[in-house]
């Protein structure tokens, strides 16, 4: 699938360079050590702005809840309509989320609790994303 | 006099404020509506400006109010429904040219200020005090009530409106470019609808409790038929079209399980009220409507989108809020108006609220039930966003129109209406009013 190329920002970058080299990194506070995504300039939990880091993620994760998108606003993903958006959450924290088009699973014929693996795929500017695959 | 958005302190978000202080001493004495449209014609006359003078104009004929007693405007300043004016396209400067202009260009057109709105209604010559309730009307009308009980303002008229211009729904903007900036290219990338997050906690409810969508048909048919009643709206003036079962269930999917008809439909239209003190209220031209509280849900998810059970966590918390401010409970409300803009919301507002005793997972059987504005269990007899178009504030219309008497063919029969609450937009986020015909 054709998806929007990315231009990191300031606050999501490592993100983005893990991704480029085929890792998952999450944001995490280490004055609570409480994993949060997307990033944010604070903990959302304690507050505090400093002892942000990005963590290292073991790319496991399971098949939380998806619907089946028809008619979506991005036009570079209209002539794959329709298609899977599945909710992935991580295995190290069922709290944090993530979007996949869970590719090679068939439309509508998702696995709910399903187990999946991250995979890297390249955006069309190149910019690699993680993606989620249903594994056994 | 710059305008500035309300302070957080303002909305009632904190869990046990106890009663509100201004319980039933503040009323709404007027109503006002522009025609609606689907989209902007281009016109001077039907500008999101013009559409937002006529309905200002039109609350305070209602009220039989002096103009010039009026001392307060809360407006929402955003006006998009979805829909952004295109890069490089020339200013429709015969428009902006026949108003008193701002330094903003499109004020008017793509957005609206307090100052725009004074600029271009003279006869609000003593409007001294203005704020911002950004969101939609929901917020706006929370901020009128807490700054007539708190003496900010004696008289004040309640704004808003929308504009919708030609393209499709969030198709223009980010979503039409290349590329995406890297913090929401966590969440847009996948190219998910509005109504993705909604659609997702529908899915996981009926796995949950064991429903379907096609339970929903029912709600849906009487949201219509309740938006047909509703001469003010959309549907009714310009699409008076049944909605029946069978359509319901034939319609395409957006983001299956959320289909077209659970969309509600973006069109042009503003709203007003005004809102004054009680004792003011006494000797007006309609009969007041009281307000017994207000309050807000400022819950936050943890993930991308609210889970089910966050929903219901904070739904819960919500209704607590609402009823303890207010000095009832949910078996003294008569009807309820919870917001519907995604129509597959609506049972979490109703859940939480625990109308008429349902509990979670029930709602989907509580529409199999008699649920029109002749039974006992009236449902949204405004019908909403859903039967009317998108406006968020066909809810308090309604409430205020029923309490009054006044909603014509939509009047409730069934039981006789006293007490009310509208609210939204979303179960994790959104505003609430308790309005009475009576102010203890």
């Amino acid at each position: 699938m054709s998806k929007q190329g990315v231009e990191p920002d300031e606050l999501s970058r490592p993100f983005w360079q893990a991704a480029n080299a085929n890792k998952l990194v999450i944001q995490n506070c280490q004055q609570c050590d409480r994993l949060q995504h997307p990033p944010l300039r604070k903990c959302t939990a304690c507050g505090a702005t400093e002892h942000l880091e990005w963590k290292p993620m073991s790319g496991r994760g399971q098949i939380y809840n998806y619907a089946v998108v028809h008619d979506g606003p991005i036009k570079s993903l209209h002539e794959d309509q329709p298609f899977n958006v599945a909710v992935i959450t991580l295995e190290e924290d069922s709290g944090i989320q993530m979007y996949s088009h869970l590719p090679g699973t068939p439309v509508d014929e998702v696995p709910i609790h399903g187990n999946v693996e991250v995979i890297f795929q390249a955006t069309d500017n190149g910019q690699k994303v993680p993606e989620w695959r249903v594994v056994d | 006099m710059a305008t500035e958005n309300a302070p957080a302190s303002i909305y009632r978000a904190e869990q046990n404020l106890g009663l509100w202080e201004h319980r039933g001493k503040v009323a709404a004495v007027g109503i006002g509506h522009s025609p609606t449209a689907r989209r902007w014609d281009g016109k001077a006359e039907t500008c999101v400006g013009a559409m937002s003078i006529l309905a200002l104009r039109a609350a305070i004929e209602d009220s039989g109010v002096d103009p010039a007693k009026i001392d307060g405007l809360v407006i929402d300043p955003v006006t998009t429904t979805g829909a952004f004016w295109p890069k490089g396209k020339p200013l429709p400067l015969d428009v902006i040219n026949q108003f008193n202009t701002t330094e903003q260009p499109l004020d008017g057109i793509t957005q609206l200020s307090v100052e725009w709105l004074l600029k271009n209604m003279p006869e609000l010559a003593n409007v001294k005090f203005t704020m911002y309730g950004a969101g939609c009307m929901s917020r706006a009308i929370c901020v009128a009530a807490q700054a007539v009980g708190d003496g900010q303002t004696h008289t004040c008229l309640v704004l808003k409106s929308w504009h919708n211009l030609e393209g499709r729904y969030y198709q223009g903007g980010a979503a039409g470019s290349n590329t995406i900036s890297g913090t929401a290219a966590m969440r847009n990338l996948w190219g998910t609808p509005a109504s993705f997050g909604t659609a997702l906690q529908f899915a996981e409810y009926c796995r949950k409790y064991g429903k379907s969508h096609d339970m929903m048909a029912p709600f849906m048919e009487n949201s219509r038929r309740n938006g047909l009643l509703f001469p003010e709206g959309y549907w009714a003036q310009h699409r008076p079209e049944v909605l029946t079962k069978e359509d319901y269930l034939a319609a395409r999917w957006i983001a299956k399980p959320a289909s077209l008809f659970d969309n509600d439909i973006p069109i042009t239209v503003s709203g007003a009220y005004l809102y004054t003190t009680a004792e003011r209220a006494k000797d007006l031209k309609q009969k007041p409507v009281y307000i017994l509280n207000h309050a807000a849900s400022v819950g936050r998810a943890r993930g991308l989108t609210p889970t089910l059970d966050e929903v219901e966590e904070e739904t819960a918390r919500t209704a607590k809020k609402i009823y303890q401010g207010a000095g009832i409970t949910a078996a003294d409300l008569s009807f309820e108006n919870m917001y519907d803009g995604f129509s597959l919301f609506h049972p979490f507002h109703l859940e939480g609220l625990g109308y008429r005793g349902i509990k979670f997972g029930e709602a989907l059987d509580f529409y199999q039930t008699d649920i029109s504005i002749e039974g006992p269990n009236p449902v949204s007899p405004s019908g909403g966003n859903i039967g009317s178009g998108r406006s968020r504030f066909w809810m308090h219309t309604d409430c205020i129109q029923q309490l009054q008497g006044r909603a014509g063919a939509r009047q409730i029969t069934g039981i006789t209406p006293e007490i009310a609450v509208s609210g939204g937009p979303m179960p994790v986020g959104g505003n609430y009013t308790v309005w009475s015909a009576t102010p203890d």
